[in-house]
């Protein structure tokens, strides 16, 4: 019902920002009799995309890429495989029939592997940019427990180098950054392309859908009650948020009745998750917390897109599954606080056994240079638990679903026709500790070739210091 | 527990007496057959090759070996057998719960002592994280010693992570020293501070020593109390602690990232030409490999750091250990302290890296020896562990695939040829959650 009610409106939203266009309020026939003032109209139809993404594609040649092992991102595989792609959109999938049309240049794969561009549903680059300096910790705005006014975009420092490891290590042309986890409510996510930008906006995933980082446990209980103030608890946790959303359904109910008298910025983020055009992204570790969220979101009429870290998600994998929620996980990170006491190796396996949505995400710069090798060691200890994983099953928890969780899905994160060229060539099975990207593209444009010194970006921070151009 | 530390001293003894914990299994003699047997000391895997344990020493190992009659023989089907991996320096065995203060020895940074404190009491053997990294094959580690206030660690152990009250085979192996930020933050806000405090210490510790302070093999028990310049900066806890360090007996394991900091603790020898120095963490270890190999300096590098994450690791890059190696460096992949299990993920990358134009990587028989035979030689145990050769530890693993590969875990563990349990709280959690939900009775009753 959620997932019906939910969707379409989504779409409509990518639509919208793709355009630069507004929105307009959903109910404004409710009070047509009586015209809403003219501070109440601002309120209502305010532009919904006021630091819009000014990436273009960088120019590619057509590419067929022929002879390799594809993964095609949503579960299927095709051996001596040929994928084409032109002017930033993937032509087509197919075995070694397909024809090459005329004008493609032709990169012989064989024996190796190609995946469409790996996706990290939860990363603070740019926001905890290296060097990690306190001069660069901008990530938490740790000053109230709610903040769902500030963007993780304002934060981003398009010169962190983490951005080019991740592309040329990682294979990673997307990317989701997220505010900290200090607050119940931490701000708008923004979705990157793994592109290097002399601003944000350059590197912004045109269409992608804003996010709302919310966060339960031990770190806003701590934060806020190591100063002093609420909350100090769990269950404080739980007041704080719904007496915010309370606060946004009455925000959402003047909204619609004309009676806004100024915007409100906070607000204005509740209200698109309360709309469905922000999707809830919420770290969240342990299994009778999610419950009691899964909860929250139906008593307020929201959704839960994904639960981040989720360590204990194998012990609710029904719900999550009746929920539609995916789980963003690590492989097998354990033990380094006390919520991730119960975390297993197996969380992602079980969590697919349970047939729920699985992420496998980083949260850490170094991490995402190997979500690929994370992914494997859960497909390990999966199998070892007797649960048999495919090879391209698995490729799906770093390429369709993250781009589900983060709502890019109809845009790129598999291999169909008419999606972004967003393709990564590995020199041996991705699922590998061996294995290493050897050509990826971002919507069709080669960004890193491990063939050519030259083609790896170097950030302005990296210029002219040691080890300036290294392999890395 | 080996026969080896039956004979320990009987305090060990009394201590093990007084515990609840059950008596450990005693070593049984086995052969393992059938199996693609890694040494570890760099040589090239072995197929079909047989690893004999007697007494709880490995035997023999290779291809052609005898299996003796009347010993337990396991057919390893063709699987991979390696040493039991260590990991050097972690700080296994201090910590339950990183984050839960109270449960985290690690840290000491109100403690009045520095160079004096001695982890080896603080070792828990039943910690989940010592449970949790033997099930994945790591049988050695050089804890390392703490955030202090001070520059100095204190003084670090070797442990092994048997199922047994015994876990420290070594105390006091080492002293440990920040030279680069950190250090340089404790000992007042620059490393121009942490040089001189580093150089009055062991100046004070040398002195301590010429007036006959601080003899003995623990410096904790010395009990002479000679007169001492008034100005003496350290407590003399302290300075007698540094003693051993001064004299060489106990080698001083130097944290430092950046190139320069690098060089400047190897000329430390010129001043304190006994020191037995390791560096730990070495980001920018390939930018003085020159002066690394030729001093001789082994060290324990942090793996897969290629962030310029400080302004002390700017040249940070993978390629570090296997530039580091090429140039004849004595080089372990150690210093990971959060997951100590990661070491074969650590080590399989560098083989990576061999296949990426431009990087420097290692060869599967060097990455597998940096993680068992290379690190047990720098802190100093390589006669004693982390290799198959004749003499060394049964410290034995059975691999379901290639240990260095991601899909790959452990099957059976041995320690001083003993058989090692490999259930802990994460595998009970797995068992009791393949299914989520509920049967006739809830989760609770289920174990």
């Amino acid at each position: 019902m959620m997932k019906k009610l939910h969707r379409p409106l989504l779409a409509a939203a990518a639509c919208a920002l793709a355009l630069g266009a507004t929105v307009p309020g959903i109910a404004k026939a409710k009070d047509a009799k009586k015209e809403p003032s003219a501070a109440a109209k601002a309120a209502r139809d305010f532009n919904k995309d006021p630091y819009p993404s000014s990436y273009k594609p960088y120019p590619g040649a057509a590419t067929a890429l022929v002879g390799a092992t594809v993964f095609d991102g949503k579960g299927g595989r095709i051996e001596r495989g040929t994928l084409l792609f032109r002017d930033g959109k993937l032509v087509a999938l197919g075995g070694a029939d397909l024809a090459i049309p005329e004008g493609f240049q032709r990169i012989d794969a064989t024996g190796k592997f190609v995946t469409p561009g790996i996706i990290d549903a939860h990363s603070h680059l740019g926001d905890y940019p290296s060097p990690s300096v306190q001069a660069h910790s901008d990530g938490n705005e740790a000053t109230a427990p709610t903040t769902p006014e500030v963007w993780a975009e304002h934060s981003v420092w398009p010169q962190d180098p983490g951005f080019t490891r991740a592309l040329a290590n990682g294979g990673v042309t997307a990317l989701h950054v997220l505010p900290g986890s200090a607050n119940l409510m931490g701000g708008r996510g923004v979705t990157l392309k793994n592109v290097p930008a002399r601003s944000v906006q350059g590197m912004k995933f045109p269409a992608a859908p804003y996010t709302l980082k919310m966060a339960c446990g031990e770190n806003p209980k701590r934060v806020y009650g190591g100063k002093g103030r609420a909350p100090s608890t769990r269950m404080g946790n739980f007041a704080y948020n719904r007496a915010t959303w309370l606060k946004a359904q009455d925000y959402r109910r003047k909204r619609d009745e004309g009676k806004l008298e100024s915007r409100d910025l906070a607000m204005e983020t509740l209200v698109g998750v309360l709309d469905g055009e922000i999707l809830v992204q919420n770290h969240c570790y342990r299994a009778d917390e999610m419950a009691l969220v899964l909860d929250m979101a139906k008593e307020f009429g929201y959704k839960v897109s994904a639960f981040h870290h989720a360590v204990e998600a194998y012990k609710i994998g029904d719900m999550l599954k009746a929920n539609d929620t995916c789980s963003a996980v690590w492989a097998d990170w354990w033990g380094f606080k006390m919520e991730a006491y119960d975390a297993i190796p197996e969380n992602a396996g079980l969590l697919y056994k349970a047939g729920a949505c699985v992420v496998i995400h980083s949260d850490d710069e170094n991490g995402i240079q190997r979500l690929n090798q994370e992914a494997a060691k859960a497909q390990g200890d999966a199998r070892r638990a007797g649960v048999d994983i495919s090879d391209a099953e698995v490729v799906r928890w770093l390429t369709l679903n993250p781009a589900k969780a983060v709502g890019i899905d109809k845009l790129t994160g598999s291999l169909d026709a008419g999606k972004a060229a967003d393709v990564v060539l590995w020199n041996g099975n991705p699922l590998s500790n061996y294995s290493r990207p050897e050509k990826v593209w971002v919507d069709g444009a080669l960004l890193f070739d491990a063939g050519n010194p030259k083609h790896r970006p170097v950030t302005d921070f990296e210029l002219g210091q040691p080890g300036e151009g290294d392999v890395k | 527990m080996s026969a080896r530390k039956l004979t320990l001293a009987p305090a060990a003894l009394l201590a093990a007496l007084l515990t609840s914990v059950a008596t450990p299994a005693l070593a049984q003699d086995m052969a393992i057959t059938n199996a693609t047997v890694v040494i570890g000391d760099g040589s090239a895997p072995i197929p079909g090759g047989t690893v004999v344990v007697r007494g709880g020493k490995v035997v023999a190992a290779g291809a052609g070996v005898a299996v003796p009659a009347g010993v337990r023989t396991i057919d390893a089907g063709g699987k991979w057998v390696t040493p039991g991996l260590v990991v050097a320096v972690t700080d296994l065995g201090l910590v339950d719960v990183e984050a839960v203060e109270e449960s985290n020895d690690g840290e000491a940074g109100k403690a009045p002592f520095s160079a004096a404190l001695d982890i080896a009491p603080a070792i828990n053997p039943v910690a989940q994280p010592i449970l949790i990294s033997r099930a994945a094959g790591v049988t050695r580690a050089a804890v390392a010693p703490l955030d202090t206030g001070a520059i100095f660690g204190g003084q670090g152990a070797i442990i092994d992570l048997g199922a047994d009250n015994q876990a420290v085979t070594q105390p006091r192996a080492f002293q440990y020293v920040d030279l680069g930020e950190t250090g340089a933050r404790r000992a007042g806000g620059s490393r121009v501070a942490v040089h001189a405090v580093l150089r009055n210490a062991l100046v004070e510790a040398r002195e301590l020593a010429r007036r006959g302070g601080g003899a003995g093999a623990d410096p904790r028990l010395a009990d002479a109390a000679p007169e001492r310049p008034g100005d003496a900066l350290l407590t003399r806890f302290d300075a007698a602690a540094l003693i051993p360090v001064v004299s060489g007996r106990q080698p001083l394991y130097v944290r430092a990232e950046r190139a320069a900091d690098i060089r400047i603790a190897l000329a430390l020898k010129t001043d304190f030409p006994a020191l037995k120095l390791v560096i730990v963490g070495a980001s920018e270890g390939w930018m003085a490999a020159r002066e690394l190999a030729a001093s001789g300096v082994p060290v324990l590098a942090t793996p897969l750091n290629d962030l310029p994450a400080s302004f002390e690791q700017l040249g940070a890059t993978q390629s570090n250990i296997g530039r580091m190696a090429a140039a004849g460096v004595k080089v372990a992949l150690g210093a990971f302290f959060d997951q100590p299990r990661h070491a074969p993920q650590y080590a399989g990358n560098l083989v990576g890296l061999t296949k990426v134009p431009g990087a420097t990587g290692l060869s599967w028989d060097k990455a597998f020896a940096a993680i068992s035979s290379v690190p047990a030689e720098i802190i100093g145990q390589g006669d004693k562990f982390g290799s198959l050769k004749p003499g060394r530890a049964g410290d034995v693993v059975i691999w379901d695939g290639d240990p260095l590969e991601a899909g790959s875990g452990v099957t059976q563990v041995f320690i001083d040829g003993v058989e090692q349990p490999l259930t802990n709280r994460q595998t009970r959690l797995r068992d009791r959650y393949l299914m989520p939900t509920e049967g006739a009775l809830p989760k609770a009753y289920d174990w």
